[in-house]
């Protein structure tokens, strides 16, 4: 075959040059790959732990819910507007009907009832400030995932059972199977077990979390049979915002997604994809010009044998092909390099950042795909990048460059 | 015999624009026919490179017609030139132009393997074949840089004789050999000539050379003179 015939005894025959660029490229890839494997598993496990205790979707009672509009039946005369006070409802009544509704959103992949709202903890003189939290421990379950966080104790919320934090077990002494006592600003005060304790990964929640029957914190709460959220968690979590607003239609609650929530990790984490694909567009582009040169360099070097085969009959067509394929290869071995490296390097980064505990700081993420994206991207880069030599070489005068 | 070549009126005009227009050849009515081994003889810079460039569809003439075996070749497009370049014509030049790249069966082998993107096993025999009739079998694997400048012309001749042109036009070809080598060089294109038929137009400033050949065509300042 022709082309990469020659293309590959043109590109032996400036070795130099040659190893450079492939250097060049590995090296640009390397860093494209290093870069994204980092941040996407960065980002994944940012989401992940932030997500580990939060809904996807949270839904909660509508705040306009007493705002009632005055209709005026026919042949009656409105003689005053009497505005009552708007009373915030602060909790969902008939709730089952509507977790019922929103299970049927699609996209939802389950759902739990939550009653939640501030109260103290007293022990032995000393008063805590923590957020009862009833929930069905299997329907939250399915939301939260319990096991991991548990550190203590056995998963379980019979009456008369709470799980705590960590943090609050250690402030106050507490250990599983002791007895503390709950208050609340209804003047409700029971007495639990600790069956649990957990660690929620971040300090706060595990100060003053506290998971109990959701029967109990509806009586502490003053809830009666309300409850005050609608946990959700959805099949996609990318898709929470699309399902916020499905579930609120369908509800007719108020619906956050995870991203409203945590709108500014969100953010954060938009920025941070914004500026590492800037970083990832310029070393293409940089790539891309090292190709573009070393071929331009190559088409004026070699145009006496490019000038020799035009007058031996070859088509420009083929001679174009020729540095074309040269770019290509250059693209594609260096991603194949630059893909290896990258992955090494990164995967290196987990050995290294590590958390006090010896576990990796993040797990890198370095999948098949990106080496397969990463090999297309580079070759048509090459491709590109190989354009305007290309052409020039197709042009070239064979005279100019048999007399030169 | 029919006419490998004609050429009619002729000229070939470079510059105009910024650079001042000068005309190198001023109308050129030449025919070779099937079988001829001429001479092309004149002064340095009397035209003879640009005609041999016009006739082998190099560069197209500024003015003039030019038939290859019978096809009208002087406005046809860079393709249609490169197709008849690939089928008709065979190159000699000066500085015999071996791909540094490739060996010298690769070399032989190039015009096929340039025109039709591939060779197959007869197209290796064949240039096997050719090597070993210039002396060179065991030199078939060689780079070119391993060779002697006699050798190296030897190789490019048979690489214009390759894909079976028929016509060979020859820039100088003996012009940087000593003068055994080129009268041995010169000897081998008589040769090819007489036993295949192939034609051979030679450009060359040896007087003695040119008068070997059948025909002797002058170029004197872009005129032919008889
Ligand atoms: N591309 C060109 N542009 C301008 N002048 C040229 C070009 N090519 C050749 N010439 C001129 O044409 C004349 C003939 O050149 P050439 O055909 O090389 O002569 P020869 O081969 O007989 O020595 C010379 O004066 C040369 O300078
Ligand atoms: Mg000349």
């Amino acid at each position: 075959m022709f082309v990469p015939t020659v293309a590959w005894r043109l590109m032996r025959e400036g070795r130099f040059q040659s190893w450079l660029i492939l250097a060049g490229v590995t090296l640009g890839v390397a860093v494209v790959v290093y870069i994204t494997a980092i941040v996407s598993g960065l980002q994944a496990n940012i989401i992940d732990k932030t997500l580990s205790t939060q809904a996807h979707v949270t839904l909660k009672p509508r705040e306009d819910v007493n705002l009632r509009q005055i209709t005026v039946p026919e042949g009656e005369t409105l003689l005053a507007e009497v505005e009552t006070r708007t009373q915030r409802e602060n909790t969902i009544g008939n709730w089952q009907r509507l977790k019922a509704a929103a299970d049927t959103v699609p996209g939802v992949a389950a759902s739990a009832a939550l009653a939640s709202g501030p109260g103290f903890v007293v022990k032995g003189g000393v008063r805590k400030s923590v957020v009862l939290m009833g929930v069905e421990l299997a329907d939250y379950q399915r939301i939260v995932p319990l096991e991991s966080k548990l550190r203590a104790g056995r998963l379980r919320l019979a009456s008369g059972d709470v799980m705590i934090g960590t943090e609050l077990a250690r402030d106050l002494g507490l250990k599983v199977g002791d007895r503390l006592r709950v208050v609340t600003a209804t003047g409700s005060a029971e007495s639990y077990t600790i069956a649990a304790l957990l660690d929620f990964g971040l300090k706060d929640l595990s100060r003053r979390w506290l998971l109990m029957p959701l029967r109990s914190a509806q009586n502490q709460l003053g809830y009666r049979l309300d409850i005050s959220e609608i946990y959700l968690r959805a099949d996609d979590l990318f898709d929470a915002e699309a399902l916020a607003a499905a579930a609120a239609a369908r509800t007719g609650l108020d619906a956050d997604s995870w991203q409203e929530t945590n709108s500014q990790l969100v953010t954060a984490l938009r920025s941070q994809s914004a500026s590492s694909n800037m970083i990832k567009v310029f070393v293409t582009l940089a790539v891309a010009l090292g190709i573009a040169s070393v071929l331009v360099v190559s088409v004026v070097q070699k145009q006496r044998e490019i000038g020799i085969l035009r007058a031996m009959g070859t088509p420009g067509a083929r001679i174009r092909a020729v540095f074309l394929l040269q770019g290509a290869l250059y693209g594609l071995a260096g991603s194949l390099l630059g893909s290896a490296l990258g992955a090494a390097l990164a995967l290196g980064f987990t050995r290294i950042a590590r958390n006090t505990d010896g576990s990796p700081l993040f797990p890198v993420v370095v999948t098949p795909s990106l080496f397969v994206v990463t090999a297309l991207i580079a070759t048509a880069v090459g491709v590109l990048a190989a354009w305007a030599p290309a052409r020039r070489a197709a042009r070239l005068d064979p005279v100019e460059a048999i007399r030169g | 015999m029919a006419d490998v070549l004609t050429l009619t009126g002729i000229r070939k005009r470079y510059g105009g624009g910024k650079a001042p227009l000068i005309e190198v050849l001023h109308g050129i009515d030449l025919s070779l026919a099937e079988g001829e081994f001429a001479a092309l003889t004149g002064p340095s810079g009397s035209g003879k490179s640009t005609l041999l460039n016009i006739m082998g569809l190099l560069e197209p003439p500024s003015e003039g017609r030019l038939v290859i075996a019978g096809e009208a070749a002087h406005d046809l497009g860079d393709d249609a030139r490169t197709r008849l370049r690939n089928r008709y014509l065979g190159f000699i030049f000066q500085f015999h132009h071996l791909l540094p790249a490739f060996t010298a069966l690769e070399n032989v082998l190039m015009p096929v393997f340039a025109g039709h993107g591939r060779v197959d096993a007869a197209d290796r025999t064949r240039a096997a074949a050719l090597l070993e009739r210039v002396g060179l079998a065991e030199h078939a694997y060689k780079q070119p840089v391993q060779l002697s400048g006699g050798q190296q012309q030897r190789v490019a001749i048979v690489r214009a004789l390759m894909a079976r042109p028929r016509l060979v036009l020859a820039d100088e070809p003996t012009g940087n050999l000593d003068t055994q080598t080129a009268a041995d060089v010169f000897a081998l294109m008589r040769e090819i000539n007489r036993e295949d038929g192939t034609t051979f137009l030679i450009v060359t400033h040896d007087a003695r050379l040119a008068d070997s050949c059948g025909r002797q065509v002058r170029l004197v300042d872009g005129s032919l003179k008889n």
